[in-house]
C-alpha cells in the first residue's frame, strides 16, 4: 500500500506558501506516493484545487481528517500545537522546524513517535544543495528585499539621463553575502544600481564582482567563515572597524540591505541610530535579519517603519511575499528530499540514518530526538587562506625544468668528468687542449641560450639550428682549391669532386633552412 | 685576399650572430630579428672563408656554381613546402648535413698534404677526429633519410624490430671500434681507406636500423636527436679542420637538440635510453600488453551541430590539438571556428603538448600558419589549471596526451606521462576517426567518462560542419 502525503493548508497569519505544487504532484505520484492537499491550501500561491487535482492529488476539505489520514505531512512552517495534536501516531513530518528555538514543539513531536525532517536542518554539503529549501527562501528573500526596497525608495535605481534632467543612479549596500545577499546584489545590479557589498568572509569577493557588485572590504585581518559556510562572531577590533566602514557607507548610499545572521545567535547590530540618522532623508534599509532581531538597531521586526526620515522594513516574510515563485521552489526541495527517501520508487520512504544528508535533516526518529545531528564531515567552507593557492606554480622559467640531480648522482658525473679532462690533459696536444676548451664553452653557451627558447618556437629553433649547422660548407670550403697545394699523388679531381658536391648540398640547407624559417616566423602573430 | 688574423675575427662576429640568433627565439617578436642575425653571420662565416687565406681564385668558379645550385633548390623547396610537412623538410636537411658531414671528412682524408701535416699523437687526433666525424655524419644521413621515409608516410611508421636487436647494435659497435684502432694503425691511404668504408656502411646501416626500430609518435624525440646530431658532426669537422668557428656553431646546433630531445622525453615521461632503444614498453619486448582493466563503460556520440550547440553556450573554450589536425589539415577551419567564437566573446584557448604532432612545436607551427594569435596558444602547465573552469574541451586528433590513466592508473604503460587535463572541463569533445587507441597502444578512459562527447570522422570534415552549424 503506497504512504499518503498530505498538504493541510499554513494556518500562520499571513502564511501565503503551500509546500507543494501540482507540478510536484505529478512527480510525487510517479514516486508511487498518493497525494492529498487540503482544499484551498494552494489558493494564497495561486494554485487552484482543481490543478491540484488535474496533478493527480486527491482534495480533502477537513485538515483534522486529512492530517489523521497521513503517513507523510509535508508543510511549510512548523506545525502549531493543534495541529501536532491531529497528527497521526508514528507519523512522519516534513517541514521547517527550527528545533532551537521550539523546544516544546519538539517535545509534543516526540511524544506522537513522529519521524521528523527538519528543512532548516539540512547539511550545509555539495550533494544536500538540491534539497537546501533555506537557500531556496533566502534567494527569494534577496530579491524581494530589493523589490521591498524599490517600492519604498522615491526614486529611480538606474541612472538616466532624460530631456528634463540628468537622473543618477541609486546606490545599494549590502551587507553579508550569502544566498540572500547574493542575490539582493545580483538584483539590485539589475536594476541599474551601483551596488557595493561587505562580508566577512574576504573569499566572497570574487561571487560578489561576478554579480555586479564592488566589494567593500574591512582593513582588518581576521578568518571569518565558520562551519558549514556561515559567518561566526567576530572579535571586538574587527568589529570596531567594522562599524566605521558601515558608517563611512551610511552617508553615501541610498539603500541598505542587511542579510547577517549567525546560526543559533540573535542577530547582530549593525546598524546604529547614529548611522540611520546619517542617511539622507527618503533612504531605505530592508533588514534581512528582522526576524531574529535585526541587523539595525531600529528595525521593527514584521513591519515599515520610518524614523529619522529614512524607511526601514523588516518584514520577517519577504519569501511568502513571492508566494508562488517560493512555493515552487520549496516543493522541488521537498520532491528531492523525497527523492533521497524513496530510492526504491515504490511509494514507501526509508529514512536511512546512515546517509549522511537524511541523518542531518531528520531531528526526530520514532519518538527518539536525533537533534542536533554530529558535524558534518565535508564542510561547504572555503579552503582556509592560511594555505593560500601557490599562486602560478613557481614561476617557471625553463632554466628551472632541470632540476637540480640528487648528489649521488651528480658526484659520479663529477668524477667521470674528471677522469675525462685529465686523461684529454695528459695526452693530448695543445693545439687540441685550444680547440676542446672552446667546444666545451660552447656547449656551456649553448645550453643557456637554448632553455630560453620559448616552447611554441621549437619548430622555428630546429629549422634555424638546422640552417646554421650548414656553417659545416666552410669545411668543404676550403678544400676546393687551396694554395700551394701541389702534391704529386694528390687525388685532386676527387677532392674537387666531393667537395662541390658538399658545397651543393649544404646551400640547399643554408638557403632554404633560413627562408623556411623566416616563412614561419612571418606566420606567428598576436 | 684577407689576411688570415682578418678572417678569424671575422668568424668571431659570426659566432655572436649565431647566438644572438638563438638567443633571438626567447619570444615571437624577436625571433624574425634573430633568424636575420643568422642570415647575416652566414653571410660572413662564407665571405670570409671564400675571400680568406685557405681558398683561392681558382676556387670561386666552383664555389659558386655549387652555392648556386643549391640556393635554388632549398630556395624553392622552402617555398613550396606545407606547414604539416615541416618534420620532414627538417629530417630531409639534416640528412644533407650528415652526407656533406661524411664526404668533407673522406675529402679530407685522401687529401695527402692534410694528412702529411701531423704527426705522432696530433696525426693520431686528427685520424680519430675524420673517423669520428664520418661516423657521426653517416648516422645522421641515414637515420635521417629513414626518419624523413617515416614522417612522409613513405616508410611504415610503427616500429620495425628485428629479433636480436641489441646483440646487432653491440656487434656492429665492437667493429666499429675494431675499425678505428687498424685506420688509426694503416700507414698509407689506401691502407686506412678498407677499415673507413667499413665502419662508413655500419654507420649507415646503423642509422637506418636505429630510426626503424622507433615509432611515429617518438618522432620529436628522433627529430630533435638527429638535429643534435647534426650538430656534433659539424663539431667533429670543426675539430679535424682545426676551425673554431665550426666547433662553436657545431656544439650550439647539438647542444640544442639535446635540450629538445630531453623536453620531448620528459613530456613523454620516458628516458631517452628506452626511446633510442626502440618500440614502446621496451622492458619486457611486449609493447604495452593490455595493462590494467579496459576502462569499460558507455561513449556517447554526438553530431556536429549539437558541438556547435555547445560551442554556441560556452564562456570559455580550450582546443587540444593532436597529430590528428595536421593529417587532415584541419588548422584553417579550426581558426574559422575560433575567430566565429572570439567575435562572439567566447574565451578561446589553444593547450599544447609539448610532443603532440611530429616534432618539437609542430602545433604551433600549424595553428601561426592558420593565423591563430600565438598570444592564445598556451603551453601544458600554463593552461591545465584552467580546465576546471571550462565549459568545452574541444580535442581535435589527439588520443595519448589526453590520457586519463596516465594520472589515474599506475598500472598504465604511459602512468606518469604529464598529460593536459581536459576532462576537468564541463563538457569534452573528442574528435577522432575511430575508437583505436592511441600510438601507445593504450585504451583512453576519457572516451567514456560522462561528461565526455564523441565526434566520429575526418577532423576536417566535422569541423566544417561544425562550422556551417555555428554560422547557421
Amino acid at each position: 500500500m503506497p504512504q499518503l502525503i498530505a498538504v493541510p493548508r499554513e494556518t500562520a497569519v499571513g502564511e501565503k506558501r503551500v509546500a507543494t505544487v501540482p507540478e510536484v504532484v505529478e512527480k510525487l505520484v510517479k514516486l508511487g506516493f498518493r497525494v492529498a492537499v487540503q482544499s484551498g491550501a494552494g489558493d494564497a500561491a495561486n494554485f487552484a484545487d482543481d490543478t491540484y487535482r488535474a496533478a493527480g492529488a486527491e482534495i480533502i476539505d477537513d485538515a483534522a481528517r486529512l492530517w489523521a489520514a497521513a503517513d507523510i505531512v509535508f508543510k511549510v512552517r512548523a506545525p502549531s500545537l493543534s495541529e501536532v495534536a491531529a497528527m497521526r501516531q508514528g507519523g512522519t513530518l516534513v517541514s521547517f522546524i527550527w528545533p532551537a528555538q521550539n523546544p516544546e514543539l519538539m517535545q509534543a513531536l516526540a511524544e506522537k513517535k513522529a519521524t521528523v525532517l527538519a528543512m532548516d536542518s539540512v547539511p550545509r554539503i555539495s550533494r544536500a544543495q538540491k534539497l537546501d529549501a533555506l537557500s531556496s527562501m533566502a534567494n527569494i528573500a534577496g530579491y524581494r528585499a530589493v523589490i521591498e526596497a524599490a517600492h519604498h525608495f522615491g526614486r529611480f535605481f538606474t541612472g538616466q539621463i532624460t530631456a528634463a534632467g540628468k537622473v543618477p543612479p541609486a546606490k545599494v549596500f549590502v551587507i553579508g553575502a550569502g544566498v540572500a545577499g547574493l542575490a539582493a546584489i545580483g538584483a539590485a545590479s539589475g536594476l541599474g544600481a551601483i551596488v557595493r557589498a561587505n562580508d566577512t568572509r574576504p573569499e566572497v569577493a570574487d561571487q560578489i564582482k561576478s554579480l555586479g557588485g564592488e566589494f567593500v572590504p574591512v582593513e582588518y585581518v581576521e578568518e571569518g567563515a565558520g562551519v558549514g559556510g556561515y559567518a561566526k562572531v567576530m572579535s571586538e577590533g574587527f568589529q570596531k572597524a567594522q562599524r566605521e566602514v558601515f558608517a563611512r557607507q551610511a552617508k553615501e548610499v541610498d539603500v541598505i540591505i542587511t542579510t547577517a545572521l549567525i546560526p543559533g545567535k540573535p542577530a547582530p547590530k549593525l546598524i546604529t541610530a547614529d548611522m540611520v540618522k546619517s542617511m539622507r532623508p527618503g533612504s531605505v534599509i530592508v533588514d534581512l535579519a528582522a526576524e531574529q532581531g535585526g541587523n539595525c538597531e531600529l528595525t521593527v521586526p514584521g513591519e515599515v517603519a520610518v524614523r529619522h526620515g529614512v524607511t526601514i522594513i523588516g518584514y520577517t516574510d519577504l519569501p511568502s511575499r513571492l508566494a508562488k515563485q517560493s512555493s515552487t521552489l520549496y516543493a522541488t526541495n521537498l520532491l528531492r528530499l523525497t527523492e533521497e527517501l524513496c530510492k526504491t520508487k515504490d511509494g514507501l520512504v526509508n529514512v536511512n540514518m546512515d546517509d549522511e544528508v537524511i541523518r542531518g535533516t531528520t531531528v526526530i526518529k520514532d519518538g527518539a530526538i536525533t537533534w542536533p545531528p554530529p558535524p558534518p564531515k565535508l564542510s561547504a567552507a572555503p579552503p582556509k587562506p592560511a594555505a593560500p593557492k601557490p599562486a602560478v606554480p613557481a614561476a617557471k622559467g625553463h632554466g628551472a625544468a632541470a632540476a637540480p640531480a640528487s648528489a649521488k648522482s651528480t658526484a659520479i658525473v663529477f668524477l667521470v668528468g674528471a677522469v675525462v679532462f685529465w686523461f684529454i690533459g695528459a695526452y693530448a696536444p695543445a693545439t687540441f687542449i685550444a680547440h676542446f676548451t672552446v667546444f666545451v664553452l660552447a656547449c656551456f653557451v649553448g645550453y643557456m641560450v637554448i632553455w630560453n627558447v620559448t616552447p611554441a618556437l621549437h619548430t622555428p629553433l630546429m629549422s634555424v639550428t638546422n640552417a646554421i649547422s650548414s656553417i659545416i660548407a666552410i669545411g668543404a670550403l676550403v678544400q676546393v682549391a687551396p694554395p700551394i697545394r701541389e702534391s704529386a699523388d694528390r687525388p685532386t679531381g676527387w677532392i674537387v669532386g666531393l667537395a662541390v658536391v658538399s658545397i651543393a648540398l649544404v646551400a640547399i640547407n643554408m638557403f632554404g633552412g633560413f627562408a623556411v624559417t623566416r616563412r614561419m616566423l612571418q606566420m606567428f602573430r598576436k | 685576399m684577407m689576411p688570415a688574423t682578418l678572417s678569424t675575427v671575422a668568424y668571431i662576429g659570426a659566432i655572436i650572430l649565431f647566438i644572438l640568433s638563438l638567443g633571438g627565439l626567447s619570444s615571437p617578436e624577436s625571433s624574425r630579428r634573430g633568424n636575420l642575425y643568422g642570415m647575416i653571420g652566414m653571410a660572413i662565416a662564407v665571405l670570409a672563408t671564400v675571400l680568406g687565406p685557405q681558398a683561392t681564385k681558382a676556387a670561386y668558379p666552383w664555389i659558386i656554381g655549387a652555392m648556386a645550385v643549391g640556393a635554388a633548390i632549398g630556395l624553392y623547396a622552402a617555398r613550396v613546402v606545407k606547414m604539416t610537412q615541416m618534420p620532414e623538410l627538417v629530417a630531409l636537411m639534416h640528412s644533407l648535413v650528415g652526407l656533406a658531414a661524411m664526404l668533407i671528412g673522406y675529402a679530407n682524408y685522401v687529401d695527402p698534404v692534410e694528412t702529411a701535416r701531423f704527426q705522432g699523437a696530433e696525426k693520431t687526433i686528427h685520424e680519430l677526429e675524420i673517423y669520428i666525424g664520418v661516423l657521426i655524419g653517416a648516422v645522421t644521413f641515414s637515420g635521417s633519410l629513414i626518419a624523413f621515409g617515416k614522417l612522409s608516410a613513405r616508410i611504415t611508421g610503427k616500429p620495425v624490430l628485428i629479433p636480436g636487436r641489441h646483440w646487432v647494435n653491440l656487434a656492429g659497435l665492437l667493429v666499429v671500434i675494431y675499425c678505428g684502432g687498424w685506420f688509426i694503425r694503416s700507414h698509407s691511404i689506401a691502407e686506412g681507406m678498407t677499415p673507413l668504408v667499413i665502419m662508413t656502411v655500419i654507420a649507415l646501416a646503423f642509422g637506418v636500423h636505429m630510426v626503424m626500430a622507433i615509432g611515429g609518435a617518438d618522432m620529436p624525440v628522433v627529430v630533435s636527436m638527429l638535429n643534435s646530431y647534426s650538430g656534433w658532426a659539424a663539431a667533429a669537422t670543426g675539430f679535424m679542420l682545426n676551425n673554431d668557428l665550426l666547433i662553436v656553431t657545431g656544439a650550439l646546433v647539438g647542444s640544442s637538440g639535446a635540450i629538445l630531445s630531453y623536453i620531448m622525453c620528459r613530456a613523454m615521461n620516458r628516458n631517452f635510453i628506452s626511446v633510442i632503444a626502440g618500440g614502446f614498453g621496451t622492458g619486457g619486448g611486449a609493447p604495452a600488453a593490455a595493462a590494467g582493466a579496459a576502462p569499460a563503460g558507455e561513449v556517447h556520440p554526438i553530431t556536429a551541430p549539437e558541438t556547435a550547440e555547445l560551442l554556441r553556450n560556452a564562456k570559455s573554450v580550450i582546443v587540444v590539438p593532436g597529430y590528428g589536425m595536421a593529417v587532415a589539415q584541419a588548422q584553417h577551419t579550426v581558426y574559422e571556428i575560433t575567430k566565429f567564437l572570439r567575435d562572439k566573446a567566447v574565451n578561446v584557448r589553444f593547450g599544447i603538448h609539448p610532443v603532440a604532432g611530429r616534432m618539437p612545436g609542430h602545433m604551433n607551427v600549424l595553428l601561426a600558419e592558420a593565423k591563430v594569435p600565438y598570444d592564445i596558444v598556451l603551453e601544458m602547465d600554463e593552461i591545465n589549471a584552467d580546465f576546471p573552469d571550462t565549459d568545452v574541451a574541444m580535442v581535435i586528433g589527439a588520443n595519448d596526451i589526453v590520457n586519463p590513466a596516465a594520472q589515474e592508473d599506475p598500472s598504465s604503460p604511459i602512468a606518469g606521462m604529464p598529460v593536459l587535463e581536459v576532462w576537468k572541463a564541463k563538457t569534452v569533445v573528442v574528435m577522432k576517426r575511430s575508437m583505436a587507441s592511441g600510438y601507445a597502444g593504450v585504451d583512453n578512459p576519457l572516451f567514456y567518462k560522462d561528461n565526455t562527447r564523441m565526434l566520429f570522422g575526418d577532423a576536417k570534415k566535422m569541423l566544417d560542419e561544425v562550422l556551417v552549424a555555428l554560422k547557421a
